[in-house]
């Protein structure tokens, strides 16, 4: 049947069973491909995205259960306070190698800072230990997610 | 190492589009140096363009950023002002000198093989642009020179950018030998480059090959016979097909795939399918019967790979004898990207999108199972979502194309994480029996090492197995870096059956260093000596790798207390060219529970291009070789690969990554591999931690941490 879906501020119109996973509308039916494939059953968060600011594994979310709720994804996260630091931080640090889970490390992230602007080591162990980096740029996350948790560098008028 | 330098043969011509067109010949194993065909290109183009067709594909190396700062050094231009391009298949073109002009990006060899011949290219290109503006200037070239992609000539400080000399340069003849510059004039070299691809990796534009939609694709997942080998005998599709978004169903031989409007569907197809197999003559296979088969070719002699002296002899009339027996598992790359390949076969041609480390071979693969002609299939390179040996197979191409072959448009095939690991093609499972000698002082004076497994370079690389030995199953274990009198290494080729072979990051090495590591740290424990002294004793001829050692204990604290199940483990290397020692620092629970809390690596690469590209390769293949030292293992019952999907093939995760610290040796020598010494050093540099921390030494990966555990 159809479902009406809201992603990035934008209504799509797909027809879906209910029982397919957020994931394959957005890389296969709407073509939106930042949000990436990595195992299908919520062990790697490479498909993170955002359901009204959580992050949440987009290949066991089933359309049907969406009910209205706002979707953010890689492609739009860098309009985001938080997703525009996490972003910066993410080059400022080089953290990127094969890059491919990166945009799911990037949605953890940006969800984690928004919802918690000073996290300690251990809230980045409990955000960000659902998300699998192959290259193992794990030192590189913990780094950039510091410091984009820092205060923007104020200028002083004079 | 190959003289590099030798046999560049450059040339210039008009480019298709105007401009300068500087094709190079890196110098391959496998082609006479006469052979004047180009193998890569700089395009500079009227518009000051300049493009550089990449022979390497990135997969998370940083080779699109090192690579380019090569040339981009000598032309004297800005590492943004360079564009990259793939290199399309064509192996006499952009075959890879050090892997037999295979066209290959892997072995940790593209800056080795680059390192002379591309920064050539660039100052060629960049006397052939000088030359044309003096010329154009009526002045003498040595009164010019390059700066920010311009020419200029400061004694009347006129300029040209280098797009309004290209035309003429293009018709210059070729500067025989343009000097290179002084290492201590390098601009770009050796300085902290960002790496080229991460803005779009960062915001989700980067296109890997699982990311292409050509116009009317479909998505096709698949099941292969979960035993090698076996065959389909029957399948019912009749739910299948039912589902909503399902088109087709594709029946191989040994292979069913449900082609659908997107994954979602076709997953939900596949699961709906009742199929039968026949499973072949493998239904009954056990690791544990390959571990056997292996273990006891180890009981009899095999080729020598190395011979030094009268090892047995030596053994005999030692005052000390230690003999172990050590053993390493099958494992998958499990790489972030699954499988996956797009193809189009139409009736006389044949279009296919994938990241591959192998491109020649990918369009091969596909024009043998199509029947075209070479040339009626292009194929298109993409960003790989990690390779690590894995995109340095075909199959996943052979498989897809012959899909296609019965799908009207194109198909995108995507593997699911359980079809990923469970037909993967594995690193080897090897078995090593090994005997040493040591004198009253606990000298090593004899050195005994026998060991048995596939060859992957045998099948890969035909022309690389020799009298039963190639190059790559005995790297780190013959000729390694310690000088002993008495020395001998076999190896015994022994295929397993029922499951394929395949390399690995970090490819032999990632045996032969776990097993001659551990085992010299049980030589250091028998002659009650430090492990870092007793290494240190026998390095006097490797001075590079006894200055790495040096550094990492020097920096890790060795020697220093550490409380109670904690430990630190050494280990040392030359592989790749490059000299890594590493310390581990582990912790082991009293539930037997295994954490590397610290890692301090010393690396003398040669010449850096990118440190940060080498500290964050020696970050990564940590993790990875850690991954691999704490959970990796593929098994075999019935026949059939027991892990699935991350939750049984299990990875490290940021909450159990150590610290990772990265000290570089500066060094005049050339370049050396840096995307795999990390991990074959950690495996060993943990293994002699934990009997550090416990007195347990753990001859057989992964880790078990029952052996590991203390009474409450």
């Amino acid at each position: 049947m159809a479902y009406s879906i809201k992603i990035n501020g934008k209504t799509h119109n797909v027809d879906v069973d209910g029982d397919t996973p957020l994931l394959w509308v957005l890389r296969d039916v709407l073509g939106m491909t930042g949000t990436k494939f990595g195992c299908g059953i919520a062990q790697c968060g490479a498909c993170t995205v955002h359901v009204d600011g959580a992050a949440t594994r987009s290949c066991v979310t089933p359309v049907e259960s969406l009910n209205g709720s706002a979707i953010t994804t890689i492609e739009a996260i860098g309009g985001t306070a938080a997703g525009a630091k996490v972003q910066k931080a993410w080059l400022d640090r080089e953290v990127v190698q094969c890059g491919y889970c990166q945009s799911g490390q990037i949605m953890a992230a940006a969800a984690l800072l928004a919802a918690n602007p000073k996290p300690t080591d251990s809230d980045i162990d409990d955000a960000m230990s659902g998300n699998i980096c192959r290259c193992g740029t794990y030192g590189r996350i913990r780094e950039a997610i510091k410091q984009a948790a820092q205060p923007a560098t104020q200028s002083k008028g004079g | 190492m190959t003289d590099l330098s030798r046999r560049h043969l450059l040339r210039a011509g008009a480019a298709a589009g105007g401009g300068l067109l500087l094709s190079f010949s890196l110098p391959f194993g496998s082609q006479a140096a006469t052979a004047f065909a180009p193998n890569a290109y700089v395009r500079v183009g009227e518009d000051g363009s300049i493009v550089l067709t990449m022979p390497y594909v990135e997969m998370g190396q940083g080779t699109y950023t090192a690579i380019p700062m090569l040339i981009a050094e000598e032309l004297e231009v800005g590492l943004g002002q360079v564009k990259l391009e793939h290199a399309p298949p064509d192996e006499k073109t952009y075959g890879n000198p050090l892997l037999a002009g295979v066209q290959a990006t892997g072995g940790s060899t593209a800056i080795m093989a680059s390192w002379q011949p591309l920064r050539q290219a660039g100052a060629v290109a960049r006397a052939l642009l000088v030359a044309a503006a003096a010329k154009r200037w009526n002045v003498e070239p040595a009164a010019c020179r390059a700066e920010k992609g311009e020419v200029v000539h400061p004694p009347t400080g006129r300029r040209l950018k280098y797009g309004a000399v290209a035309a003429d340069a293009a018709r210059l003849p070729v500067p025989k030998d343009v000097p290179l510059k002084d290492p201590k004039d390098f601009k770009l070299i050796g300085t902290p480059a960002k790496r080229l691809d991460a803005p779009a990796k960062v915001n989700g534009t980067a296109v890997y090959g699982i990311d292409v939609r050509p116009r009317g694709v479909t998505i096709a997942t698949l099941t292969q016979s979960p035993v090698f080998g076996g065959k389909l005998k029957s399948v019912d599709d009749t739910a299948a097909k039912a589902v909503k978004g399902v088109r087709q169903i594709v029946r191989l031989d040994d292979c069913v795939a449900v082609v659908a409007d997107h994954m979602g569907a076709a997953k939900k197809g596949l699961a709906a399918l009742k199929i039968e197999w026949d499973d072949g003559p493998h239904a009954r296979l056990a690791t544990a019967d390959v571990a056997r088969e292996l273990e006891q070719a180890t009981l009899n002699a095999g080729p020598v790979a190395e011979n030094i002296g009268d090892a047995a002899k030596a053994l005999e009339s030692a005052a000390t004898k230690v003999e172990a027996t050590y053993q390493v598992p099958f494992l998958a790359h499990a790489t972030m990207e699954p499988m996956n390949c797009t193809v189009h076969v139409a009736k006389d041609h044949c279009e296919v999108w994938v990241g591959t480390q192998v491109a020649a071979r990918a369009q091969a693969a596909a024009a043998k199972v199509t029947g075209l002609p070479l040339e009626k299939v292009v194929l298109h390179n993409h960003l790989i979502g990690g390779g690590f040996g894995r995109r340095l197979e075909v199959d996943g191409v052979t498989r897809a194309v012959q899909i296609a072959q019965k799908v009207d448009g194109p198909v995108k095939v995507v593997w699911t994480r359980e079809e990923d690991i469970q037909h993967d093609m594995y690193r080897p499972y090897w078995f090593d029996r090994l005997s040493a000698g040591l004198d009253e002082t606990g000298k090593p004076v004899a050195w005994n090492h026998r060991f048995a497994g596939s060859s992957v370079i045998a099948r890969w690389l035909p022309p690389g197995f020799n009298n039963g030995l190639d190059p790559d199953s005995i790297e780190g274990a013959a000729k390694f870096i310690y000088g002993l009198p008495n020395k001998r290494v076999e190896y015994l080729r022994v295929e397993p059956p029922g499951i394929p072979t395949a390399f690995w990051r970090s490819v032999g090495p990632s045996h032969t260093i776990f097993v001659v590591e551990s085992f010299m740290d049980e030589l250091a424990a028998a002659a009650k000596q430090d492990p870092v002294a007793y290494r240190l004793a026998l390095l006097d001829k490797t001075p590079r790798t006894k200055a790495v050692l040096t550094l990492a204990a020097e920096k890790a604290g060795w020697g220093e207390a550490l409380p109670a199940g904690i430990g630190r483990g050494v280990s040392v290397q030359n592989v790749f060219g490059s000299h890594l020692a590493q310390v581990a620092e582990v912790e082991v629970a009293k539930d037997g529970t295994v954490r590397v809390r610290r890692v301090v690596a010393a690396i003398d690469c040669g010449i850096v291009i990118n440190p940060d590209t080498v500290r964050a390769q020696i970050e990564s293949a940590t993790i990875f070789g850690i991954s691999a030292a704490l959970y990796g293992e593929i098994t075999l019952k019935d026949g059939r690969v027991e892990q699935s999907n991350f939750d049984t093939y299990r990875v490290l995760r940021l909450d159990e990554a150590p610290k990772i610290e990265v000290h570089i040796v500066q060094s005049g020598d050339v370049p050396g591999g840096m995307g795999e010494p990390g991990t074959s050093a950690i495996v060993p540099a943990i293994a002699n931690a934990i009997f550090a921390a416990t007195g347990k030494r753990l001859r057989k990966m992964p880790i078990d941490s029952e052996l590991l555990k203390r009474p409450a």
